[in-house]
């Protein structure tokens, strides 16, 4: 018999019991009703309540302005992220805070005072407006209140994985001659890189399930800036609890599909990364380059 | 362990004992923007209820959209009563079996105590000279009015529209539709509800005219001050209903059948008549309209079940997936 393994948490057995009945009664449970609701209608009755032409329509306002609000913060994101793990500087702290802010604001006021900044008369909207960019009540509206809720997933997916990496590396690169540009794509980036997907990853979820924020930016003209929990709901007012069950499944299997090809793309970076190199020997092949 | 049961139970005791203070409560489901006129109520029914019977009654409210309210009272809300601003909400309990088949029987006047009319709010001095319907739909006007399929507000504005559309030479469900058409295309955005179509007339300066009830008139005056706006009544417009019911299915469990009945009752009683011209929605009752003349001029009205068959098949007609609203957008 092989020996006894201690951990430093006793009785694996009870934990993994209570993670299993844990995460069936919060995420299993109501997610599997749901399904079972919409089975109530047949899988073609989805698809035609699914691919009418104002469903359609806002499948592609929401998925197309969650991966650019997602997009936005995976770069604007990163370098916030940097910024506050990399320099010191007054107030440091005070910006670090800041930026969970999103988090606890109550989505409606948030929704609420981007409207009233970027509306025509707002603090922003009446400069924007003259130069014929209408942000408050178009798509591009949905887009700034997504970014503004996601902003957080990325920042503070990033931060550890920054801090992980010692300045050593890269000036390890540096004293091997790699410039600062080869020094970023060859070293950091490639390490950075998966924490950066999940924090995509993360902020587009979130973003897919938004409502509250979007309803009052959104303009909410159908075909145009009408997005899918907007649908649900108007179902849901029509009593129709069966077609917002079959809106939320489709929304949910487009959702796990796009979740999870990010999963694979950055098991699959992880992975040739593991199985290249570690950072200093990557730091020395950096310069290499330009040896 | 035993500290927590002991809390446990000394929490239960505290709720027990808040309970134990009235002899009976009663819990009214009501819609998002009745608070003030519950608020207003339920201190003169109570002290009415103590003097006639001696029992304290302790009032609860549960303040929602009127829709959300009576899918929770569905789903289980244990509410004695439902004062709603729709009628096919309170359909919907009628048909789960909730409320009595004939509720609309069981209190006069259509079961709705009082009423409002939905106005035009134009700019001060009216700048686009806007008074009636076809004002909207003339190019270059701005409208501003909340989802016309998802809020309640919304459905009366289009509903008043169309009813006025009808009533106009040669005027029939074709060119009402059309008129229809014109009249959103001049709405910049649908607003998630009432109150932010306020808002985002008021606030943010957008549009040329919102359309909503003459009842939250009186409160923009209120927030934004009264030589901001001017209020136009057109040739038109809907009588919005408040509808009231009792809770067949509540009553009966909790005992309280007399007093919820009591309770809406008194709301056709000269104080809750009274109270409601206060809180500027027009009252059922004669003389008190006419003592509050000031507050409610004189409006040619229609009733959704006049000119409808009504709430339920004008909802379906024109609000469900597919009606006369969908097709304004989506050709298929």
């Amino acid at each position: 018999m092989p020996a006894k393994i201690h951990r430093v948490l006793p009785g694996f057995g009870l934990a993994l019991g209570y993670t299993l009945v844990y995460l069936s009664l919060l995420i299993l449970l109501p997610l599997g009703g749901m399904v079972l609701k919409a089975s109530e209608l047949g899988f073609a009755q989805i698809i035609d309540i699914a691919t009418g032409e104002r469903a359609l329509a806002a499948f592609r306002v929401t998925f197309g302005a969650s991966f650019l609000a997602a997009a936005v913060n995976a770069f604007f994101g990163l370098i916030v992220a940097w910024i506050l793990v990399r320099y010191p500087f007054p107030g440091k702290r005070f910006v670090d805070a800041l930026v969970d802010l999103p988090f606890a604001l109550p989505t409606a006021v948030a929704g609420i005072t981007l409207a009233t900044l970027y509306a025509g008369n707002g603090w922003l909207g009446q400069h924007l407006e003259p130069l014929g960019i209408k942000v408050a009540y178009t798509p591009l509206g949905i887009v700034v209140a997504l970014t503004f809720i996601t902003l957080p997933f990325v920042v503070r997916t990033l931060q550890p994985v920054i801090e992980d990496i010692e300045i050593e590396v890269e000036e390890a690169a540096a004293s091997l001659g790699a410039s600062r540009w080869q020094t970023f794509v060859k070293v950091i980036f490639p390490a950075i890189f998966p924490a950066l997907l999940t924090g995509f990853a993360l902020a587009f979820a979130r973003a897919v399930g938004e409502y509250g924020s979007v309803i009052f930016i959104a303009g909410n003209l159908p075909l145009i800036s009408e997005i899918t929990p907007l649908l649900i709901i108007s179902k849901l007012e029509q009593y129709d609890v069966l077609g917002a069950t079959a809106l939320a499944v489709v929304m949910l299997a487009l959702s796990f599909l796009l979740l999870l090809s990010v999963n694979v793309l950055q098991w699959w970076t992880a992975n040739r990364h593991k199985n290249n190199e570690p950072l200093e020997v990557a730091a020395a092949k950096a310069s290499g380059a330009t040896a | 362990m035993k500290k927590i049961s002991k809390s446990l139970s000394a929490l239960l005791l505290g709720l027990v004992a808040s309970a134990a203070l009235a002899d009976v409560n009663l819990l009214n489901a009501s819609y998002d923007v009745a608070r003030d006129v519950y608020k207003d109520y339920n201190p003169l029914f109570q002290k009415y209820w103590k003097a006639k019977t001696g029992e304290s009654i302790e009032l609860k409210q549960s303040h929602g959209g009127s829709t959300k309210q009576v899918r929770a009272v569905a789903d289980g809300l244990e509410a004695d009563v439902v004062t709603m601003n729709q009628a096919n909400d309170i359909e919907f309990l009628a048909d789960k079996g909730l409320v009595a088949k004939d509720w609309t029987k069981k209190f006069p006047n259509n079961a709705s105590p009082y009423t409002s009319a939905m106005v035009f709010i134009v700019r001060k001095g009216n700048p686009k000279g806007i008074k009636d319907w076809n004002d909207l739909a003339a190019p270059g006007t701005q409208v501003i009015i909340p989802h016309p399929k998802n809020t309640g507000n919304g459905r009366n504005t289009y509903l008043s529209a169309w009813a006025w559309a009808l009533k106009q030479p040669g005027g029939n469900d074709k060119s009402a539709q059309e008129f229809l058409g014109k009249l959103l295309k001049n709405a910049p955005l649908f607003a998630a509800g009432g109150r932010d179509a306020t808002t985002t007339f008021m606030q943010r300066r957008m549009g040329d005219v919102l359309i909503t009830f003459e009842s939250e008139a009186e409160m923009i005056a209120k927030e934004f001050g009264k030589g901001e706006f001017e209020v136009v009544y057109p040739s038109l417009t809907m009588q919005t209903e408040f509808p009231v019911a009792v809770v067949e299915k509540v009553v009966d469990k909790k005992g309280t059948r007399t007093q919820a009945q009591a309770y809406l009752d008194y709301l056709w009683s000269k104080e809750g008549q009274e109270n409601a011209a206060q809180n500027y929605l027009r009252p059922r009752d004669a003389e008190l309209l006419k003592k509050y003349a000031a507050q409610f001029p004189p409006v040619k009205t229609f009733t959704v079940d006049e000119v409808f068959g009504g709430a339920n098949k004008a909802f379906a007609t024109h609000f469900k997936d597919g009606g006369s609203f969908d097709q304004i957008y989506v050709q298929k």
